[in-house]
């Protein structure tokens, strides 16, 4: 089975505020890592190679340092991987990068089965494997907590579907995106890493791509617009409570009568 | 859709780093002699609003026929033979949002049996219930279900589109949109209408932080996704009002590579959106004894235990306790949070509670900023004493 992971470099913290008067990002050097969720797929996708043989490869979307979640996911034990990388794709939303990524693995080569985390740490959207198999034209699944079988050119899946858990069939060549906390993610070979090489790594870009009309990509091929940033808003109206322990208790103890709590 | 322009000719060393200094997101750089925006550009337009004009915003004049799309649009979600109770809040936002634009409220269910549901929803004020019943329709499957999502849209054109961020919703309501190559805006928390029938769509961005106002500005339908619980439920009415719809079913719409062998319900946990009193802990109060206290607390006052990300991330809690963005939006009565700093991201997940108590050791911390009571203090000394007097009281 040909396995293709998509995975995504995230901000190694989220912990990022807006200056209320100025309105700016504050930013600080955050380092980067794989977003948390993807190592799920990771690993689903080597257990089942573990098993069944085949092989594994990723593939992301984002700036050329992107590489080093590449070099990350080769050091777990995949074969290899690619990086869509072009000034181009810069502004993309769902919409833009799912139509990126399908060009882009339209042109790495063809796959049995495409592997995604549950959604990512910094966009939060859960929407990117759902547009991108409707580009690929192949059929999708989400909130797959386990893969229970291969055979006869069909995954056996245990899919967790809000009030149900369902146990169903699905054809392959198909997109499934795993739930999380679903597996123990392996850890980073030490040994791999001492033997990393370049050759792990390609670089695609918008030249390299079948559709050559850039307002298809990026920003000029993104539908939603954002109008502006601002931070969250604040409630005027507390009331704090201060004193000593026994002081702010006895206070609790009253809001809680207050409310019809006891 | 519009692109930014960099005025070359006007960028000098001095404001290109400051220009560098200004992107969130260290898209722009000045490193060979000339400014440039990198793939890492959000389009936040940061550079445009403060950039002196170094930086200029031009859009494409691409815009659809905007009075061809009608209708704010409802996906209801019945594919456990009940309507999602989401359903029932986004009738009450779509038919606020339709008072601005005149436009009529409709309802889509896809499904096999449905004919119940389909009724129930005239009681929430929609003017049109539109319904596919099928047997092939009755587990949720991707193709079907998109394939007549998509035939409704092309039969009736509706502008806006709302569905229920349910794992269901989180599936169809992105493959449809990109079948119609449409924007769709994920776990809104806001919903405004413009008078020219955008869309303006808030959530919470960049891990959550901050806040981004969305529009779909030159493609229909606009697709959004809404959690369950951040819009009020509204009364449903005694009488029933609007009509319903039977739309085809054909065979084209039916076929699908996923055969579903078998569905069980999901054992009945506690659920910490339905609850009415919540004791949620976050890192402060991580210690066993104090998970303890947490829980007599809660239990004492007939509500359920909730904590932040990181408790789950520390296996100290199962994910299904976990309020915030990634976990579950809650709405109780009154929600303790102890020991919680109140990222954004778990904010999201539970400001919209009618009363919220904070007890946190930092008075800077952001949990203060939402709550409606702050008692700076440690939770430690103050829990267990609140547990004696309410003992005390009983």
């Amino acid at each position: 089975m040909r396995i293709l992971v998509c995975i995504k470099q995230v901000p190694g913290s989220t912990n990022v505020e807006v200056d209320p008067i100025t309105g700016v990002l504050k930013r600080s050097g955050i380092p980067s890592k794989i977003n948390p969720y993807d190592l799920y797929a990771i690993e689903t996708a080597l257990s089942l190679t573990e098993q069944f043989g085949g092989t594994v490869d990723c593939i992301t979307m984002g700036p050329p340092q992107a590489k080093a979640i590449i070099d990350e996911a080769v050091c777990m034990g995949v074969r290899g991987g690619t990086v869509l990388s072009d000034r181009k794709f810069a502004g993309a939303d769902v919409l833009a990068t799912a139509y990126t990524l399908s060009q882009g693995i339209q042109k790495v080569g063809s796959y049995d089965l495409i592997l995604c985390g549950k959604q990512t740490t910094d966009g939060d959207t859960a929407q990117v494997g759902a547009e991108l198999s409707e580009y690929l034209g192949i059929p999708n699944v989400a909130n797959v907590l386990s893969v229970d079988g291969v055979q006869d050119g069909k995954l056996v899946l245990t899919v967790n579907l809000d009030e149900a858990i369902v146990s169903l069939e699905i054809a392959l060549p198909c997109l499934i995106s795993m739930d999380a906390d679903i597996n123990t993610p392996r850890l980073p070979s030490y040994k791999i890493r001492k033997t990393l090489s370049a050759d792990a790594v390609r670089f695609l870009g918008f030249g390299d791509f079948e559709d050559q009309d850039p307002e298809h990509y990026g920003l000029s091929g993104s539908a939603t617009q954002v109008e502006r940033i601002f931070p969250p808003e604040k409630v005027s109206e507390k009331q704090t409570i201060t004193g000593d322990a026994q002081t702010q208790t006895d206070a609790l103890l009253t809001l809680l009568g207050a409310h019809k709590m006891l | 859709m519009g692109k930014l322009v960099i005025h070359h000719e006007r960028i000098t060393p001095q404001n290109a780093s400051e220009l560098v200094a200004l992107c969130p997101f260290g898209a722009i750089s000045y490193e060979t002699g000339t400014l440039d925006i990198s793939s890492g550009c959000k389009m936040c337009k940061m550079c445009v609003r403060k950039g002196q004009g170094l930086i200029t915003f031009t859009e494409d004049k691409k815009e659809v026929d905007k009075s061809l799309w009608q209708g704010i649009c409802v996906y209801a979600d019945c594919a456990g033979g009940t309507l999602h109770r989401v359903t029932f809040e986004l009738c009450g936002k779509a038919k606020e949002l339709s008072l601005v634009t005149g436009q009529p409220v409709y309802a889509l269910v896809i499904g096999y049996q449905v004919q119940a549901c389909a009724e129930q929803l005239l009681h929430y004020g929609v003017d049109k219930v539109f319904v596919y019943d099928h047997s092939a329709f009755a587990n949720f499957r991707i193709e079907p279900y998109t394939a007549a999502f998509y035939d409704f849209i092309q039969l009736h054109k509706p502008s806006s589109v709302l569905v229920g961020a349910t794992n269901l919703g989180r599936q169809l309501a992105p493959r449809v949109a990109a079948r119609c190559r449409t924007g769709l805006t994920a776990d809104c928390t806001m919903l405004e209408m413009k008078e020219n029938s955008d869309l303006v769509q808030i959530r919470p961005a960049f891990g959550g932080n901050i806040m981004a106002q969305i529009v779909t500005p030159n493609t229909r339908p606009q697709f959004c996704t809404v959690r369950y619980k951040v819009f009020g439920e509204p009364t449903p009415s005694d009488k029933s009002s609007g009509e319903i719809v039977k739309l085809a079913v054909t065979e084209e719409m039916l076929a699908s590579a996923i055969n579903v062998l078998s569905s069980r319900e999901k054992p009945k946990d506690v659920d910490i959106s339905e609850a009415e009193v919540i004791v949620a802990v976050g890192r402060g109060a991580a210690s066993e004894s104090m998970r303890a206290y947490a829980r007599e607390l809660a239990d004492l006052l007939g509500g359920v235990v909730a904590c932040t990300r990181p408790m789950v991330e520390s296996n100290l809690f199962d994910a299904k306790h976990q309020i915030g963005l990634s976990g579950r939006t809650v709405k109780p009565k009154m929600i303790f949070c102890l020991g919680i700093s109140g990222a954004v991201q778990f904010a999201a997940g539970m400001k919209a509670s009618d009363c919220i108590v904070a007890v946190n050791t930092d008075p800077q911390a952001p949990i203060f900023d939402i709550a409606h009571y702050c008692v700076v203090g440690d939770v430690n000394e103050i829990v267990p004493k609140l547990i004696q007097k309410i003992k005390g009281v009983s």
